[in-house]
């Protein structure tokens, strides 16, 4: 027996929202966006999140320079600062510039020490002529967003690597491939959940027990060894782009455990909902029943459940490439960057090698915060 | 009953900001407690009686809050406003709990289910008086005496989960009684239960208030149980005040318009609805025989399980051509069971249940494979108890309309189109909703869709499963002339399950009542009505609060 429902007012609210707005008409992905527009923080996460994966686009274009030009008289050369004021004989003037390095070599520890030099100014403007490169592989161009006017000038925003790279460039780069192997690792630990998951909420039984022992066991195994005995287990002489996707492979092998229960549960919760029995009384087949009437139901879960699949698959990448088990130069990733960071020279001479890490940071809590507005949202006729 | 004032309530409005706008859900309300009544505050959904009880404690749920007025309280130390005493502190919790008690809707929500029925009393009895542990459980044991529960020593040991619902009611009472409140308010304290353990909380309400000079604000929807408890009523629409009277004026003589038109809805429930004439030739549409479902309790010995759970057990009955039958019984009856495994959303373990469809022999639905079934979905409907999970949230009105059309006829799009504006317009509704969804609806009309979706294939046979309990009194009459009319103009039969005896009474021909999994007496609707003979359907009949004052034993002459 149920009582009318009196949380007086509620009923008639949504009612007076509903018929004052344009909600009326509006279908679950309105609702879903109405609802998540009012998380602050995941909005906020979510436009840090588009940004990256903007640079991720236009990595070539955005980047100073190619990832591997190397310059040894540049070796772990420190950031500059850009000056907007230009001071000279002709008085003060608004010029971008950097100012050069004067370089010498310490004799006792042959390490070599910098100084900006205010007499080698470097003008530096939007859309220079840079390095040539082909953008996406496809197209030959040569404008870089942000350089040196003069391209055999030393430009190191955020410090030179000890190869004398750019990190900027080297940072920009990586995170092409860091997002996107959390973007298509994800994708494929989606395939693999969604259809293994399915399976095991819909059918129930047997296969719901085989599968979930099968996730259990997965999940009970401990991660790092089990990526590394993977990744030793890969020939040494693949070429870098068969890693890239032998990587993927060994991370959605692991990650697609969560998808899959996320919608295991959906599944499970949903074959019991009045609606749904509604559908099967009305004599829906069984294969529309689950794309028509079940899976519209689990879509908003579904993107929930990959935004915080994605920085699980960044920091797993890192993790493997930190440990140089991972991808290998001349691929260049977080990960692998931050390899350079491993050793004590690294953090006393050079801190800014750390650059990459504080991206995966960002990158990662931003994910989180946003699959969190997402998850919060999914559902927008959650009582 | 004396005359003395014990709490005043002046013109209290209570608001809920909702982003933009402000919803009054309380305004402007004013009323009188008097020592040793029962002042009964009744209003649909939404009318604002619950927040006005909540109030009085000041336990309005956030964002909510009290705007404006007085809530004064009789002290020995002269009047207390209980809106200056704000929602924390000492002052308040002095008063709550010790002046005024509350007893909610839902017992099992509101009894801890970690710590035992004893230790919760006890724990409150401790916290408003200087006794001794010994001494405050020597009282607990006594209120679950006086609230009747069985072995009273024995059930302070135990935990709520162990209680039945109506137990679980008894324990919330003694608890609320366990600082001797001189107001007890009690918020639709029996809606969750079934009508017989209904009648027995009632009682014991009104036997306690008697013995202790209680005042009691009674919070509920239902006019019957208005008719029984009451000696004042407050009638509240919108947030609003709309009459107060003595029970029995009101019931007589309501003033305002809003009040005649809730009791005339009521009152029409009373009796039965005008029917068409039944055909002569009784012809079965379906004949359930001796149908069983027993759900395995255990894995039992070589996967044999020993003990079942016996929801159907052994139900014969048989619906007649243009016949609406009823199954009227409690919570647990196997009553909505049954209906879904006429449908096979459970499959039966024993029995048959025969259907004569339109063309053709008649088969076995118990037994029917998966494309016999299919065959039937478009002649065997049914309408389900809760409009708000019955309709897909993601689908439009049109699409989810439109899916029996899809699947049992071969229509165009563009007839399908015409064919759900008109039956949107033949249940009520404006034919261009088409492509809203259910959210943008209330109860009612969603109701309406629900039955929109279920004759939208000429169907023969409906399977009503409490399709009018989830909604607000003046609207069930209304769902159900239309259910009456359908089945006039598409000659539908009718399988109604209801726990409510006054909409099986209005709606239907024959009624069967259900008591665990089996049916107990079968007849004529008036016959069980008037004269029932099993002893369980008398009781259950009895239990019944009648909306009538008059046939109180209180009432004078």
């Amino acid at each position: 027996m149920s009582a009318p429902i009196d949380t007086a007012g509620e009923a008639a609210l949504l009612d007076q929202q509903v018929h004052a707005g344009s909600l009326v008409a509006a279908s679950q992905w309105a609702l879903i966006w109405h609802k998540f527009s009012r998380h602050r923080l995941a909005m906020v996460a979510l436009v840090v999140v588009v940004l990256i994966y903007l640079v991720a686009a236009f990595a070539e274009f955005l980047a100073p320079y190619d990832p591997g030009k190397f310059d040894p008289r540049y070796t772990f050369a420190p950031p500059q600062q850009i000056h907007l004021f230009l001071t000279d004989e002709d008085g003060t003037r608004f010029a971008p510039h950097v100012l050069g390095y004067k370089s010498q070599v310490d004799p006792k520890s042959f390490r070599r020490l910098f100084q900006p030099d205010p007499d080698k100014v470097i003008p530096i403007g939007f859309f220079v002529e840079g390095q040539p490169y082909k953008f996406w592989g496809i197209w030959e161009a040569n404008r870089h967003f942000l350089g040196p006017t003069d391209k055999a000038d030393p430009f190191f925003l955020i410090g030179g690597d000890r190869l004398g790279r750019d990190l900027l460039s080297r940072t920009i780069h990586g995170t092409r491939i860091s997002m996107s192997i959390g973007l298509v690792g994800v994708t494929f630990s989606l395939i693999i959940g969604l259809i293994l998951g399915g399976i095991s909420g819909y059918r129930g039984g047997l296969v719901d027990r085989v599968i979930q022992r099968v996730i259990e066991f997965i999940r009970s195994v401990p991660t790092i060894p089990l990526w590394l005995g993977l990744a030793a287990a890969m020939p040494k002489d693949w070429p870098p782009l068969q890693v890239y996707f032998a990587i993927l492979i060994i991370l959605s092998l692991i990650g697609w455990t969560e998808i899959a229960r996320v919608v295991r549960g959906r599944f499970l919760s949903l074959r019991r909902e009045d609606f749904v029995i509604a559908a099967r009384l009305d004599g829906v087949s069984e294969f529309r029943l689950i794309m028509r009437h079940m899976m519209p139901s689990l879509y908003s879960h579904i993107i929930a459940a990959i935004t915080l699949a994605i920085p699980n698959m960044i920091l797993a990448e890192t993790a493997l490439s930190f440990l140089g088990l991972g991808l290998q130069p001349p691929i260049v990733s977080w990960g692998v960057l931050l390899q350079d960071a491993q050793n004590l020279r690294a953090i006393t001479q050079a801190p800014w090698q750390f650059v990459p890490g504080v991206c995966v940071v960002v990158a990662v809590l931003a994910l989180n915060f946003l699959g969190d507005g997402v998850r919060d949202a999914a559902d927008p006729y959650a009582k | 009953m004396s005359d003395e004032t014990i709490l005043k309530v002046r013109n209290l409005s209570v608001d809920f900001p909702i982003q933009k706008s402000v919803v009054h859900a309380v305004k402007d309300v004013s009323f009188d407690l008097k020592r040793g009544e029962t002042l009964c505050v009744v209003g649909e959904s939404g009318s604002g009686k619950s927040v006005t009880a909540r109030a009085i404690l000041q336990l309005v749920a956030k964002p909510g809050a009290i705007t404006g007025g007085q809530i004064l309280l009789d002290t020995s130390s002269g009047e207390v406003d209980i809106v200056k005493l704000g929602s924390r502190g000492l002052a308040i919790r002095e008063v709550r709990g010790r002046r005024i008690a509350m007893i909610f809707q839902e017992p099992m929500t509101s009894l801890s289910p970690v710590h035992t029925i004893g230790h919760q009393i006890v724990e409150t009895i401790l916290l408003h008086e200087k006794v001794s542990k010994e001494e405050a459980r020597k009282r607990a044991a006594a209120l679950l005496g006086r609230v009747r529960i069985p072995e009273p020593e024995k059930a302070l040991d135990r935990y709520s989960f162990e209680f039945s619902g109506g137990m679980r009611q008894r324990a919330m009472i003694a608890m609320a009684l366990s600082c001797n409140p001189e107001i007890l308010i009690a918020d639709e304290p029996t809606t969750a239960l079934d009508v017989t353990t209904q009648a027995e909380i009632l009682s014991l309400i009104r036997e306690l208030q008697r013995d202790r000079g209680m005042a009691v604000l009674f919070i509920t929807h239902d006019m019957g149980v208005v008719a029984q408890i009451a000696d004042r009523v407050m009638v509240m629409f919108r947030g609003q005040k709309v009459e107060e009277a003595s029970v029995f004026d009101l019931f007589e003589r309501p003033q305002q318009p809003y009040t005649r038109a809730l009791l005339g809805s009521v009152l029409k429930l009373e009796t039965p609805a005008p029917r068409p004439p039944r055909p002569a030739a009784e012809e079965p549409i379906a004949k359930i025989e001796n149908l069983e479902l027993h759900f395995p309790l255990n894995a039992g010995f070589m996967g044999r399980p020993t003990n079942y759970l016996k929801a159907i057990d052994g139900v014969s009955l048989t619906i007649n051509q243009g016949e609406t039958v009823g199954v009227v019984g409690e919570s647990g009856s196997g009553k909505t069971t049954l209906g879904r495994t006429l449908l096979r959303v459970y499959d039966p373990t024993g029995g048959q249940v025969m259907y004569w469809p339109s063309n053709g022999e008649p088969v076995d639905i118990a037994t029917l494979n998966k494309a016999g079934m299919k065959s039937l979905y478009g002649e065997v409907r049914m309408v389900f108890q809760d409009p708000h999970s019955s309709l897909n949230p993601r689908m439009t009105i049109y699409q989810t309309i439109s899916e029996p059309l899809r699947t049992n006829t071969d229509m165009t799009e563009r007839q399908m189109m015409d064919r759900v504006s008109e039956l949107l317009s033949r249940v009520g509704l404006p034919p261009d909703i088409g492509d809203r969804y259910p959210h943008a609806f209330s109860g009612g009309q969603r109701q309406r869709i629900s039955i929109a979706r279920a004759v939208a294939v000429r169907p023969r046979l409906i399977i009503a499963d409490e399709p009018t309990s989830a909604l607000d009194v003046s609207l069930r009459h209304q769902v159900l002339d239309l259910m009456r009319d359908l089945q006039n103009e598409y000659g539908l039969s009718y399988l109604f399950i209801s726990h409510d005896i006054s909409v099986i009474r209005y709606f239907c021909d024959r009624v069967a009542v259900m008591k665990n999994g089996k049916i107990v007496e079968v007849g004529d609707v008036v016959q069980i009505c008037e004269n029932p003979q099993h002893a369980y359907t008398q009781n259950l009949i009895g239990a019944v609060p009648r909306p009538d004052p008059r046939l109180r034993a209180d009432a004078p002459q």
